[in-house]
Parts: structure tokens; sequence; C-alpha cells
């Protein structure tokens, strides 16, 4: 009996190391001779530099080097963005250390290296600015209104771009604004996604090491390919002298995926010393400099018939870029314009978006990035669609979705959602929710009078994950494409190596890599190592976000494997003396088809080409193989989440009660990851619903730049889930799989704010601003039911 | 500059150290116990938790960003890194993270163990409350914190089982070099859910 | 982050720890866990002159009977509190207080009378000791005072500690017949209190003959709510405690922030009084 990896659940390889405290983390990293780095941050939101003098810390102890931007502006190089989303887009340029103004609040001023970090510290005090106060620029609809104030005012104009979709124009679907026109029903609603902090444990932290032949840059990043690329292109240094290692990375969720100021400074900082330099950033530090993610307003119109069909709908969005572009951030919003319509047959549909500069820090992708906006909106519209047409929530939604035998289903968006079945993940979730008796209870509750209400909230989703095929992202003016790579090595002794361009900080790419490849080349998990995150070893990817590693780099990896066995056959062939066509390969073996003894293991044919003695004719004395993937179509997980919660009335505290996932993410390789991944992504949706929010105050300073101020939740403030799935496969590809790493936070936001607005609706509530802290929701209460 | 002495992982050190010296940049830039992180810089997050031992030699769990090496002159102290046995077996609560995934990035999990150990060792079978509550010093981004709860569970009938108890053998200095298991078949009937719901 | 310079002395008496205060002038600091200053150290928030440490001095380390008062020194920790005999036996509502305080790393390290000596509002253990009727034994270069809690807090992290002296113990009244309860409003587990009450009740023939009620981060020092303490007595039904406890915030002039709107924390001010008091039948 073959023992099959795929869908097994195996413990993670790369514990051994978390467990034990063997990590190398970027702060690890420690060189002779190295300096550390500490960086004066902007006390203000927006203020001219009138002076910068930094020679008093030159005079403090231990202190090696200090500059200004101004002192570097000529080599610093600027920022990139890889997303200009339209021709026109407003692109400003971003130096990493301030020049003439600062434009948000932690923004960097001025560098100090020291022989160590508190003598780095010490001497930031001793660096005297001078600040002139402009107006700080923080609305956004103020910022867009005539004669507002500017964050750059060489650009005239706060808007960064306007990008427009329209089913009528794209030939995709009809009309919005005639549907609104016609509809039987209107739900009109402002929406607001607050500002969050993607908030990674491991603080970001930069190694630069430019005494060898190459610039070594040790990074706690997500995309250590995409930064060796582009920080070559920004310094004008040749890519082959710069190798970026991303080490043990601990998590990211998008916030890594930056080619950061502190990066570029720590690179000119090494460069200009010629010694190695590193800086880590205190948490302090990382809340109010490290990118920011959300912050939309999004105002939504849908259109319906009196039986629950929808007909339209129409969103116009502000979305806050913060003071700069950042490397993927105009685009964030753009990735949610295919995912309003969710999983629903909208006829048409009409999506502007502007992207708009105020004095604070850059927001760009978070977990999910514009697709958990995207369901928010849908999934409270269908609510307040039901309510107001006296139907169940799931009914109208069960009327407006795809079935099962529609897929392929084109979408109203173009896009062609791939395989699912809403009704099987709904019916399972119900089920294991007890929907029904969760129903009569809160009715019984409501007629007894009790002051904590019990709500429901449901939460249907699908997303777009495998990001992306290329010419999709060439389509919506994306600075790359979308393809993955893996090589397999094939050792003399038998074991794999495995080179992968995904770059997992979290995700156990080690362990399900060596279950795919166990599986095609028929060798024991255990000998196979799995190798990443230095472009060294893996000098070509795409890295890890958007639910692509699997979904995109898997494929590439099977490929791979498949390559090898291609390779293999013809030398096995040769050993069995027999023709390749007559050989099978399973469990690790090539066999003479019908006999089952024998055969020659893939082990076999590695010696036979290491020792190279006796190959057929012609043959390359290699098994190794290298695949590139390109994903012919985005694939769409999606489910049905189910939140019951309890509300005290009296405080306005909300607790949940009962969370029910279903997830249909396609096929699983490692259902243990899949579970961590949805827990894990439930609960960050669940801290956008209940917790989080990064506060500015009137003059732009960050309120919430402590962990003490941006409350994330600990265990005690979360329940357990429960968590199911179905299994639809990805039909364009061998494996099936789909992505999870997003699902979770992208379903559960709404499923908890319709739980809580179901409970209190009876009161007079149908919205609460996220977070829904529990003033929020005693004053809803008050103001409802005055 | 204060001299210290500090017992670290079954070794004696003894240091001149600034009196500002954090414990955690004492044990990581000092020592080389490098497997203890600081995640933040107002005690939030417990990341850097490490058992320290009492004036009475009770070993605690506390966070050694929010104590200065001074005050940790005389004291014993085991880290992620001295957790496992002599022998290099892991310790049951660092098994139990293995097996339950109890981690995904890590960079919580050195203290995230050293903390879930200090409350087995005070309270050897701690309900699913119990333990999210005795956990609130520590902040995990990655899991949920359900695989952390469902890992100290098992940890705590291990122990109990063994008829032991969760505070740790006396350190080695190889006990940083544990291995889990990675051998044998694969486990194929892992539930989703073993952890009933809590009921208000 | 990383603290300022400072320098540092470990005395091993409190003679000691006088004398280090009075060497070491006005910028010179006490450290007794240090769970509250440690942070602020390292957000370099504050930058003594001198940390005077009280870990080496052993004669603040015990918790004795003395009488109808339990005497806490100055170095028992919060897990001290919590398991000690004597709090538990006759100072229950401190040990039910101080299992809400902070985490449990926290609470090994941090101290009862440090938390009172920081004099923060929002602390937890400040109102607590408000309603037991707590007194502070200081030793400064004088000699030794004892001050009664009503006296101690004088504003927000303001206490009536001088600069050269030190707190050396907390003298808390046995609670005899009187019941108590605290309860914590925080948003997280790990925040501070929104609002906190301490309620501290006597009953006799099924009413509450007196009653006691401290609130946290009510205003800039903890506070007595002492309207809805007289109203309270006589209290016999649940409807007569609930009208009292309505009256927890009258006085009261809670701050109005990101935490909470100054009516929000009145309102939890009513709603907590009535839910402590309630959970004392």
């Amino acid at each position: 009996m073959t023992v099959t990896e795929v869908g097994s659940a195996r413990r993670r390889k790369e514990d051994a190391r978390l467990i034990t405290g063997r990590t190398t983390w970027t702060e690890n990293v420690t060189l002779p001779g190295m300096l550390h780095l500490a960086i004066l941050r902007s006390p203000m939101a927006h203020a001219r530099i009138s002076s910068i003098d930094v020679s008093p810390a030159l005079a403090t102890k231990g202190v090696v080097e200090a500059f200004s931007g101004r002192d570097v502006a000529d080599v610093q190089g600027a920022l990139p963005c890889a997303w200009p989303v339209t021709e026109d887009m407003v692109l400003p340029d971003r130096p990493p250390i301030a020049v003439d103004e600062v434009k948000f609040m932690g923004e960097a001023v001025a560098v100090v290296a020291a022989r160590s970090r508190a003598a780095a510290l010490d001497a930031l005090a001793a660096i005297e600015v001078d600040y002139e106060p402009l107006p700080a620029v923080l609305d956004m609809e103020a910022a867009l209104a005539d004669g507002a104030d500017l964050v750059h005012a060489d650009k005239g104009t706060n808007r960064g771009y306007t990008w427009v979709f329209d089913s009528g124009e794209a030939g995709t679907g009809g009309d919005a604004a005639a549907a609104l026109d016609d509809a039987e029903v209107v739900i009109r609603r402002r929406y607001v996604q607050q500002r969050l902090i993607p908030a990674f444990m491991e603080p970001r932290s930069v190694v630069v090491d430019p005494t060898g032949d190459v610039y070594s840059i040790w990074s706690a990043t997500q995309i250590p390919h995409i930064l060796r690329f582009l920080l070559a292109a920004v310094t004008g240094t040749p890519e082959h002298k710069v190798r970026v290692i991303a080490p043990d990375v601990g998590g990211g969720f998008g916030g890594k995926l930056q080619v950061t100021p502190e990066e570029l400074i720590a690179f000119v900082a090494a460069k200009r010393l010629g010694r190695p330099v590193k800086y880590t950033e205190s948490r302090s530090e990382s809340l109010v400099s490290a990118h920011h993610g959300r912050d939309v307003i999004q105002d939504v119109e849908l259109a319906a018939r009196r039986d629950g069909t929808v007909t339209g709908l129409r969103v116009k969005l502000m979305a806050n870029m913060g003071a700069y572009m950042g490397l993927v951030g105009p685009g964030v919003p753009i990735l949610g314009a295919f995912m309003y319509n969710a999983i629903y047959k909208f006829p048409a549909y009409r999506f502007e978006c502007s992207g708009v500069f105020t004095n604070t820090t850059i927001t760009d992708a978070y977990r999910g990035a514009g697709r958990p906006e995207a369901t928010y909106a849908i999934e409270r519209l269908m609510d307040e669609l039901a309510t107001e047409l006296g139907l169940d929530p799931m009914e109208v939604r069960r009327r407006n979705w795809i079935k099962a035998d529609e897929f392929p289903f084109t979408t109203v968006c173009g896009l062609q959602y791939d395989s699912g079945d809403y009704d099987k993940a709904t019916d399972k979730a119900m089920e294991l929710f007890g929907y029904d008796e969760l129903r009569k209870e809160q009715e019984a509750r409501r007629a007894e009078g009790d002051t904590v209400h019990l709500g429901i909230g449901i939460s249907t989703y699908t997303e777009m994950c495998g990001l992306a095929p290329s010419r999709v992202l060439g389509a919506l003016r994306y600075g790359a494409g979308g393809w993955e790579t893996a090589s397999v090595r094939m050792l003399p002794t038998g074991k794999v190596e495995v080179v992968t361009g995904t770059s997992p900080h979290g995700q156990g790419h080690e362990t399900a890599w060596s279950q795919i490849v166990a599986d095609q080349l028929g060798v024991p998990f255990e000998d196979v190592e799995v190798l990443h995150g230095d472009t060294r070893t893996s000098y070509k990817g795409l890295d890890t976000y958007g639910s692509r590693s699997l979904a995109v780099g898997g494929i590439a990896l099977y490929n791979a494997c498949q390559k090898v066995l291609d390779k293999a056959k013809p030398i096995a062939a040769h050993m069995l003396e027999c023709d390749p066509a007559d050989l099978e390969f399973a469990e690790g073996r090539f066999r003479v088809r019908g006999n089952p003894d024998g055969g020659r293991t893939l082990a076999d044919c590695a010696l036979a080409v290491f020792a190279a003695h006796d190959l057929p004719d012609g043959i390359e004395p290699t098994l190794d193989a290298d695949a590139v993937y390109d994903p012919v179509n985005f694939s769409f997980p999606h489910g049905t989440h189910l939140c019951a919660t309890e509300v005290d009335t009296e405080t306005g505290r909300v607790s949940i009660r009962k969370y029910v996932a279903v997830d249909d993410i396609g096929r699983v390789i490692n259902p243990l990851i899949v579970e961590g991944q949805v827990h894990g992504g439930i609960a960050q949706g669940i801290a956008q619903a209940l917790f989080e929010e990064a506060v500015y105050d009137e003059d732009g300073n960050l309120m919430t730049g402590t962990l003490v101020d941006y409350t994330l939740p600990t265990a005690a403030d979360l329940p357990s889930f429960v968590t199911d799935r179905t299994e639809s496969p990805a039909p364009d590809h061998p494996l099936g799989t789909k992505g999870v790493g997003e699902a979770g936070t992208i379903a559960s936001t709404p499923a908890v704010v319709n739980a809580i607005v179901d409970a209190l609706r009876p009161m007079g509530v149908n919205d609460i601003a996220m977070p829904c802290t529990p003033e929020r929701v005693w004053r809803a209460v008050q103001g409802g039911a005055a | 500059m204060t001299r210290v002495s500090m017992k670290v992982d079954g070794v004696e050190y003894e240091d001149d150290v600034e009196p500002r010296t954090l414990l955690v940049h004492h044990l990581r830039e000092s020592l080389g116990k490098v497997g203890t992180v600081v995640g933040c810089d107002t005690s939030n997050c417990g990341a850097c938790t490490v058992l320290m031992t009492d004036p009475e030699g009770r070993k605690q769990g506390i966070k050694s960003c929010s104590v200065l090496a001074v005050q940790a002159d005389g004291r014993e102290i085991t880290t992620i890194e001295g957790l496992a046995g002599p022998d290099r077996t892991l310790h049951p609560v660092q098994r139990a993270f293995h097996e339950a995934h109890g981690l995904q990035c890590g960079f919580c999990t050195p203290g995230m163990i050293m903390a879930a150990v200090d409350l087995l060792t005070e309270n050897p079978d701690p309900t699913e409350a119990e333990i999210r509550e005795g956990l609130e010093g520590n902040l995990c981004r990655c899991t949920g914190y359900q695989n952390i709860v469902r890992a100290v569970r098992e940890a705590s009938a291990e122990i109990r089982s063994a008829g032991g108890d969760a505070e740790p053998a006396p350190p080695s200095p190889r006990a940083g070099e544990a291995q889990t298991p990675d051998s044998g078949l694969p486990r194929q009937d892992v539930p989703d859910e073993t952890i009933p719901q809590p009921v208000p | 982050m990383i603290p300022p310079t400072f320098d540092y002395a470990a005395p091993t008496t409190v003679d000691e720890a006088i004398s280090a205060l009075r060497d070491a002038g006005e910028d010179a600091k006490v450290i007794a866990g240090g769970q509250s200053l440690l942070p602020l150290l390292r957000m370099r928030f504050a930058a003594p002159s001198t940390l005077v440490d009280l870990g080496g001095v052993e004669e603040l380390r015990h918790v004795r009977e003395d009488g109808d008062t339990i005497v806490i020194g100055a170095m028992v920790t919060h897990a001290r509190v919590l398991r000690d005999p004597l709090v538990n036996a006759h100072v229950p509502l401190l040990a039910q207080a101080t299992s809400t305080v902070a985490d449990r790393q926290i609470r090994h390290r941090g101290t009862f009378a440090g938390s009172l000596a920081h004099a923060d509002p929002a602390g937890d253990l400040p109102a607590v000791a408000l309603v037991l009727g707590a007194s502070l034994e200081i030793a400064g270069p004088h000699g030794r005072r004892v001050v009664p809690a009503s006296e101690f807090f004088v504003d927000y992290l303001e206490s009536v500690v001088a600069p050269d002296e030190v707190l050396v113990a907390v003298r808390v009244p046995k609670q005899g017949s009187w019941v108590g309860r605290y309860e914590k409003f925080n948003r997280v587990a790990q925040g501070w209190a929104l609002v906190g009450v301490a309620a501290l009740v006597r009953r006799e023939n099924g009413a509450i003959a007196e009653a006691r009620v401290g609130l946290t981060n009510m205003g800039s020092t903890p506070l007595r709510a002492r309207r809805a303490e007289a109203a309270l007595a006589g209290a016999d039904s649940p409807a007569a405690v609930g009208a009292a406890a309505a009256r927890a915030a009258d006085d009261t002039r809670p701050s109005d922030d990101l935490l909470a709107g100054a009516d929000y924390r009145r309102h939890l001010a009513g709603v907590l009084t009535r839910r402590a008091v309630a959970s004392l039948a």
C-alpha cells in the first residue's frame, strides 16, 4: 500500500528549529565589524525641514557616522512603486530619508551608525532639526475638495488616480446606472474600512554586508527576489552584485511585501561606511513606519427586484494611499474591484476608485488586500437587502449566487470562476452551526427581554487566489509577471533538493513542498530538503503573497517533478535493457509494465547519471529539472462562515459564542496547515471587526503607536472555531489546489459585524462602524433605542 | 558597569553589564541566547518570556524585556534553548506545539512555550478558559491561538499521564539540539476540531 | 528600545535605600518589580539619574499578620499575594482583584506596593486599597510615617511619597464580615481597565448595612463613589441595588480619551457597581 503524502496531516519540518530556539531571524545575524543603525523619525505629519544638523550626534560616544537626507540625497535612490494603476497616476518621488519635507509622522529624517545599538539610540537625541509646520492633510474627502491643502504641492492635487471599471463599457455586463434607475429596491450605504496595521510579530530587520564580492542583504521580507531586482534598479547596483537572503521570517501578512526605506537606508549606510550594518526596528517604530492596510471609504448602491434578485451594483471608493504610493499600494483596491460581485450573478456593475494622498503612513497590502473590503461591503449589503425585503439573509444570497452546474462561470467583471459549490458548503456550515436552533433561541430570548442579545451573522465569499496570469497582470499595469519557479535536484544518493521561488514566513512550504515531491517522485518525505529565500540558491522567483505560493509555485514544483521522471525514464530503460515505452513509474520505481518485480528506483537513476559511465547515447547526465509555471487563470476558493455573537447591551461588549467556517479551497496538500491558516485568518478578520484600528489625531499624530493602544487580540479574547471543508478541485492544473492564506480574513469580518447588527436590529440598529468596540456598540444601542 | 552572575540554561556566567542593559539583551548579545526574541517595547507581546527563579528559588515566567540584567543577579534562568531534557528529548510542551501545529512563523513560539510551561507548572490541568487566560501575556499573530490552546491541553495530559510535572529537567547545554520526531507514518486522522466550543 | 543610561544602587536594607536616594538627589527613582517603570524607560519617557533597586532588601519581602491587619512588604509580588494564605484568608478581595492585574509574567515581577506607589488611576489596585481602608508605611530620612490610602494618591502618577522616601509596606485591615468583588472592564484581556469597580459590602439581616465602592480610571486618582455607597446602605432588593449603583459616577470627572468617552465611562461605572454588588448577595 502506497502512503500518500498529499492530503495527510504531516507535522511540519520547520518546527524543529522554531520550538528549540535555533532560528535565524535577521536580528540574530552578527558580522565582524558590524555597526548598528538608529533612525531619527519625524514627530510631525507635515513640515518643511528648515535646518538639520547631525554633527552633535557625531560627537556622541560610540558613534561612527551620522547623516541626514540632504547628505545622501544624490545616492539614496527613491522607493519603487510597481503598480502604476493608470497611465496618468501621480507618482511622487519617495526618498528613503526625507530631504526637504516630511510628509508623515515616523518618516526617516536622519541616521546614526554606532558601535552598539544603545549608543546609536543615545545619539539620536543630539541631532538638531528645525521643522516649519505645514498643514496636515488627513481627511480623504477634504483632501479631494477644491482648494485643499496639498500633500505634494508640486503635484497640484491629492488625487493620485481614478480607476474605473464599468461592465457596460467593458461589454461584460449591463449598465449599472440604468439598473439603479429602474430598480424596485435600492440599498445605499457608506461603509468604512478602518486603517489597520499588519503587526507581524517579528519586527523588520535588515543587515547589509558590503565587504565581500557582492552586497549581501539579510532582510525580514516576504519578497527577497523582488527586493533584489528593485534594489539593483533603484540604486544602480548591478543585479549580480546583490544577494538577498530572507532567513527565518516571522510573519508578514502583506506587511513585509514592501521595499522599505529602512532597507535602502541600510544599503546606503553600508556602502558609505564600507562596513556591515544592522538595523532592527522597535515595535513602536514598526507601528508608525511599516505600511498600514485598508483605510477605504466605500459608497455602495445595490439595485434589486422585490423578489431579492440583484440587478446591479455601483461602488465608489476613496482609498487612502498615505503620503506616497507603496510598492503595490495603488493596486490593492483594484484587486478588490473584481470581487464586489462576489459569488453572485449580478448583471450590471460599475466600480470607481480614487487613490488619495494624505499625511499618513503609506497603506499597502494587508492579508486579503482589497478582497476583504469588497466582501465586507457586499455581505453587509446582502443583509441589508434581506432586511428591507423581509427575507432570510441566507435565502437572499441563495437566490443570487452561482449554482454548481453553472461553472465555469464568467462574471460581470469578466473573470471566469473555475469551480465551486456554494450550496454544498453552505448546507454543511448551517448544519454544523445549528442555524435553525440558534434562530429559535434568538427569538425566545428577545421575547424574554434578555439584555444580552444573540445575533447570527452570515458571510459567503469567494476570492481570487494564485496571483496571477502574467497577461492579466500586464493588462492591469502591474510591474511584474505572475509565474513561479521550482527546481528539483536529484542528489547521487537519491536524496532530493528542491529550490522554490516562493518565500515562506510561517506557511510551512518546507513541509507541503516535501509532501508533493514525495508523492511525485516516490521518495520518503524525510529525504526532501526545500531551499528558499536566498537569491544565491533560489535566483529566480516572485515570492509569497496573495495566496499564490501553492496555487502557482506548487504547480511549478509538480511540473519539475514530471520533468525529472521524464529524464530518468530512458536511463532506467537503459539499465533494464527495455524500451522506455514499456516502463511505468510507481512508488519510486520504474518497472516493466506487467512485471511487479525488479525495476530501478529513481535513486538508481540518480546514481547512474552521477557516475555517467553507462548512459544511452545523447543523454545529458542529469536528472535535475527546472519548471516555471504561469497560471492560466486565477483560482477561486469559496466558503460560508457563520458567527453567533452575544451582545451585552448594557456594556456593549460583544463575545463570540460560536464560529463555523466551511471553506472550499480545492484539493488540500496538508489539512493541518490548512486548518492553521484558516484559524489565523479568521482571527485577523475578527480583529478588524472587534479590536483593531490605527487612529490619527487631528494633527496627524498616530495615537495607536504601541501595542498598548493598537490592541491585538490575545488568546483570552478569541473563541475556538469550528472548521470544515468541501472540495471543488481547481480544474486548470493537476494539483487541483486553490489557496487558503487569506480566506479566513476575507470571510470573517462581515460574519461578525452581520451578527452584531443582527442582534441589535430590533433596537433600530442597522450599522456599527468597525471596530465594534464596546463603546461603539453601546452608543449604537443608545442611538437606536432613542 | 555592574558585575552580575547568573546561571542560564545550566551554565554559570559572570559579566560586567551597564545597569541599563535589559535581561533579554544580555541573554542575546552577551550570552548568545538568540532563541529568546524581542517583539515589542511595552511588555505586551511576551515573545521574550523566560523562566527565572524568584528569591525563594521558585521558577517563574517573566518577560526578559522588562527586567534589567542587574535585577537578575544571582538568579537561575531557563530559556527556550535550555528547555529540552539533557538527553536531547523535547519537553512535552515543545513536543505538543509540534504535534498540534501550535506555531506558524514561530516568532512568538519561544515565549509562548515558556509561558505555557510556567502555566502548567502552577496549574497542571487547566481548562480551555484557564489556558486562554494564562497565556494572555503573549501575542501570536498567526495561529488564532486555537492550536496553541490545543497544544497546551495535550501537553498537560501527557505530563499528567507520565506522572511528572511541567517544570523542566535541569537544563543542559545540549538541550538546544533536540530534534522533532519527523519519521514514521503520517497521522491521517487529525480531526479539525478537538476542543469543545465555549458556551458563555 | 533601550533605556537611557543611569546609575544603579542595590541596597540591602531600607536605611541603605534611603541613603542611596539622598546621595543620588532629586532625579533618582526607586525600582521594585519595575513592571511599570521598565516600559517607560525603554520608551525613554523617563530618564532617572539613578535607580535604587529594592530587590535586595530582604525585610521588604514579607507578608505578616499584625492583629487585625495584614502587612504586605514593598517587594511582595502580585503572584505572592495571589498564593499567600494570610491574604486569601483575610483580604480575599485583594487576591481576586490581583488576579485581574496584567498577565502572569508581569504578576511574577510586579509588586502590590509598587502598583500603589505608581499612582496610575487606571491601575486596578489603588481603588481596592481605598475600599479596604489600607494605609501605607513610608520611610524617609526623618523616620517613618503611615498615610491612609484616602490621602495617599495626589494626582495622575503622583502620590505623597517624596523623592527621598520609600514606600516600605502596605497595611491592609482584615475584611472580617465584609465581602468584596472587583469588576474590571477592558477592551482586550491585556488592556488597562476602561473602568474598574471595587465593591466591599457588609450585610445584616438580608440587607446591605454598609458599602464601599472604589473606582478605577474615573478621574486623575482612584476614587470612592460616596453617593452610591450612601445609597447602597439599606438596599435590600436588586432594584434598590440598581438604583444606588446608578449613582456610582456622581461627582466624578473621568477623562474623555482614545480608550473611552467620559459619558461611557460614567455609564460603565454604574453597571459594574451594580454587577459587583449583586455578585456579593
